[in-house]
């Protein structure tokens, strides 16, 4: 049973190792773009009354790197994860629907390639990643830039929904016999908090999106209050979405950094239990936050005092998992290897962020911060300095388990001091900048306000930002040919994918595993559990069902980008990609029917 | 259909929850709009004005009478008796179909009394909340005489019952959901 090769074997694939492959590759190349992205707008800003840039292009560049870093980048660098790690870690051959999967990456795909198409015809859209009502309507934004926006967030948004459902469904009822929830690598069960977050936000979103595809194509007046239409109605939609959002985002991270902590402090995670119940009840609060976005907009003290109430409990599960880690630290044997590194460079960037953001809970306090740079300060200390750095601890932890290679020590080292060093070289300053008033979006500034050193220091802090990502790019891609061979377990692992092959046979395991506890893996090479029969993975297994290859999943894709694209252009090619998509759907449905009766 | 999994439920019926989940965040956003903007046109024509409830009864009794359909074709499927699941699994779409062209003769007859998605938000938040549920009676109509083509080339068995029963927890979820949308739109103006 060898991997088939060759392009078409990608585009047919089903594999969940191969489509956790996509995912990352491409994520990785519009984390690149995103990157670039802000060094642009960084060296617009780096003096004042600059003229690198126009207004309408620096507006148009953070409009996309915001929503390139959070739907093309960090969203499917998690996907990576939860493609490639999460059928390992439970003991399964593949996802519930490997199909499905596949559909999921080629929407995801398709749609951000749908997202940046608009560079090419010069409409990129320029009202933000919130894309606040009515700076949308038609009457603001003539041009095809928002509904650009508009269709390929709803492409982006239904990926992510399959994909969901799909993962719910592998965590729920594809774990090895014995691993009850509670054995649940920790890791898994922050994915299945995620998976259930996607599933409920993401209608929301659709909703909201619906309304305003309705303003633009059909001229209904959902968000125009000169009709009785409300624009504050946007933000509450959005903000339900973009809220649970961004524990879609960190979540994940924080399950990657609990299984490496345990690792290299060669201890087990301190109060595991505790650890599963406060992700459960920060994906909870989540849904119930969501105005503390919108204490400026004037919705009542009451409401008002509610959200910032609610915001301030958030901060007690979250408090606690900060505290886990430190305590699995605690008294460990700790080695310290590269995707520790990471994992240390979240905790304490995490908890700036953290910091930041529970000043934000205070309403009178946020009010001064509005729109200002502390606020770009504090989402950066998340996303970058939490969501990132635990996606680079993941990189540096599995790289291994996924190439077969262990990727350079030194350059991953150097890789974490200076992306340690240029993000707080960038985003430190901008607490000061914050308060010294400057306000966030804004393309230049004058002379002589007083923020002009800061900002300078900011924009050096990004070339140091990029000379790391320079690094890493160069470990991986050397790692690939020169790596020392990694072996089944190099870092001594707790969890079942390293009982496996490096890189994983097509099959993963031999022998579905059997499993008796908590890190059973562990606790067999403590002695503690003896191993069921002959070790997984030991020999090539005569006969293992696999699911064969399908093309239906990118037809299906193509039949939805043809519709958005024809939103944009003409009726006929709305249908045309409508009958593809009708066609896909028949295909696929009856695939496997063929398949059952020729066996 | 005889895999293992963890919890003795079916992938894909647990993956079909899973989706209805997200759905009752769709309806129940949609529905949320509606009601938010209840009273808030500027010009008319108004809801008092304009529904026709006993004509939208009728059609409501059409489509809960489908669901009876869909439980009697699922039991027939179930027990294997093909002339009933034949039957029971064309008269479900049928009566969505009808129930279909009521709403298709409503939208038509809305229009020529003036009321648009365009004229006021009534029309605008009843349109497109009435009308993303007819898209998903739609889909469950198509989903539901492919299943019946199957059953007439006699390649749908005993065995294909659950494809049946998750057709059957789609059907019923839209029915539930016109149940809420006749009540807070028509009934409770």
């Amino acid at each position: 049973m060898s991997q088939p090769t060759g392009l078409w074997s990608w585009i047919t694939t089903v594999d969940h190792k191969r489509i956790g492959i996509l995912y990352g590759v491409t994520a990785f190349v519009f984390f690149v773009v995103g990157g670039f992205e802000a060094l642009l707008m960084r060296i617009q800003l780096a003096q004042p009354e600059n003229t690198f840039i126009s207004a309408q292009v620096y507006n148009e560049l953070f409009t996309m790197h915001g929503t390139t870093m959070v739907f093309l980048a960090i969203m499917p660098l998690n996907a990576a994860f939860f493609n490639y790690m999460v059928p390992l870690m439970i003991g399964a051959r593949d996802v519930a629907f490997p199909r499905l999967n596949a559909l999921s990456y080629w929407i995801f795909l398709f749609g951000a390639l749908f997202l940046n198409a608009s560079f090419l015809v010069k409409a990129a859209p320029d009202a933000g990643w919130f894309a606040y009502a009515n700076l949308t309507s038609k009457q603001f934004s003539p041009g095809a830039s928002i509904d650009f926006w508009v269709l390929g967030i709803q492409l982006l948004g239904l990926s992510s929904l399959i994909a969901g459902v799909n993962f719910v469904v592998t965590i729920l009822n594809m774990r090895a016999p014995g691993m009850t929830l509670m054995r649940t690598p920790i890791f898994v069960w922050m994915t299945l908090v995620t998976q259930f977050l996607l599933i409920f936000s993401l209608p929301i979103i659709t909703v909201g999106l619906i309304l305003l595809m309705f303003d633009r194509f059909f001229g209904t007046n959902f968000y125009n209050p000169t009709a009785g239409g409300n624009p504050v109605l946007w933000q509450h939609l959005f903000w339900l979405f973009g809220h649970p959002e961004v524990y879609i985002l960190i979540l994940p991270p924080m399950g990657i950094i609990s299984e490496v902590l345990p690792t290299f402090s060669r201890k087990p995670l301190f109060g595991y239990p505790v650890m599963v119940y406060s992700g459960i009840l920060i994906g909870f609060f989540g849904f119930g936050v969501w105005s503390h976005h919108m204490f400026t907009v004037g919705l009542g003290a009451v409401a008002d005092s509610a959200f910032a109430v609610a915001t301030m409990l958030i901060g007690i599960p979250t408090g606690v998992k900060i505290f886990n880690w430190i305590a699995t630290l605690w008294g460990g044997s700790i080695r310290l290897r590269s995707p520790l590194y990471f994992a240390l460079g979240f905790i304490s960037m995490f908890i700036m962020g953290g910091l930041s953001g529970i000043m934000h809970a205070s309403v009178p306090v946020d009010m001064q911060h509005q729109d200002s740079y502390f606020v770009v300060a504090h989402f950066h200390y998340m996303l970058v300095g939490g969501s990132l750095f635990g996606i680079f601890a993941g990189i540096h932890y599995w790289w291994p388990k996924m190439t077969g290679r262990i990727l350079s020590e030194r350059l991953g080292k150097l890789t974490f001091w200076l992306l340690f060093l240029g993000f707080n070289v960038t985003f430190f300053p901008m607490h000061f900048l914050g308060l010294m008033g400057m306000p966030r979006r804004i393309y230049t500034y004058g002379a002589g306000l007083g923020w002009d050193f800061w900002n300078l220091v900011a924009t050096t802090g990004v070339i140091v930002m990029g000379l790391s990502v320079l690094i890493f790019t160069w470990n991986a891609i050397t790692s690939l040919r020169r790596g020392a061979p990694a072996g089944e377990d190099p870092w001594d692992g707790r969890t079942l994918e390293w009982s496996i092959l490096s890189p994983p046979a097509v099959y993963n395991f031999a022998r579905i595993p059997e499993v008796r506890s908590r890190d059973d893996l562990w606790a067999q090479k403590q002695g503690r559990n003896k191993p069921v029969g002959p070790p997984p993975g030991e020999r090539e297994p005569a006969e293992i069902h696999l699911p064969p290859p399908s093309v239906t999943p990118i037809v299906v894709a193509a039949g939805l980008v043809v519709m958005a694209t024809g939103a944009l252009t003409h009726l006929v090619v709305v249908i045309v990609g409508f009958l593809t998509l009708l066609f896909g759907v028949y295909a696929m449905a009856f695939e496997y029917r063929r398949g059952r009766s020729h066996a | 259909m005889s895999e293992f999994t963890s919890t003795g439920l079916d992938h894909k019926k647990m993956g079909f929850w899973a989706f209805l989940g997200s759905e009752c965040f769709f309806f129940g956003s949609l529905i949320a709009i509606y009601l938010v903007f209840k009273g808030k046109s500027v010009t008319g024509p108004t809801s008092r004005e304009i529904l026709n409830i006993p004509l939208t009864s009728i059609s409501t009794f059409v489509l809960l009478m489908s669901s009876l359909l869909m439980v009697l074709a699922l039991a027939a499927v179930q027990r294997g008796d093909t002339f009933g699941a034949k039957l029971w699994l064309f008269g479900t779409p049928l009566f969505g179909i009808i129930f279909l062209g009521f709403q298709v003769y409503e939208f038509i007859s809305f229009v020529h009394e003036g009321l648009t998605l365009q004229v006021n938000l009534f029309g605008a938040s009843f349109f497109v909340l009435t009308g993303f549920h007819g898209a998903h009676v739609s889909i469950g109509v198509l989903w539901l005489l492919s299943l019946w083509v199957l059953a007439l080339r006699d390649q749908l068995t005993q065995t294909d019952a659950l494809l049946v029963e998750i057709a059957g927890l789609y059907w019923h979820f839209v029915d539930i959901v016109w149940i809420v949308i006749f009540t807070l739109v028509y009934l409770i103006q």
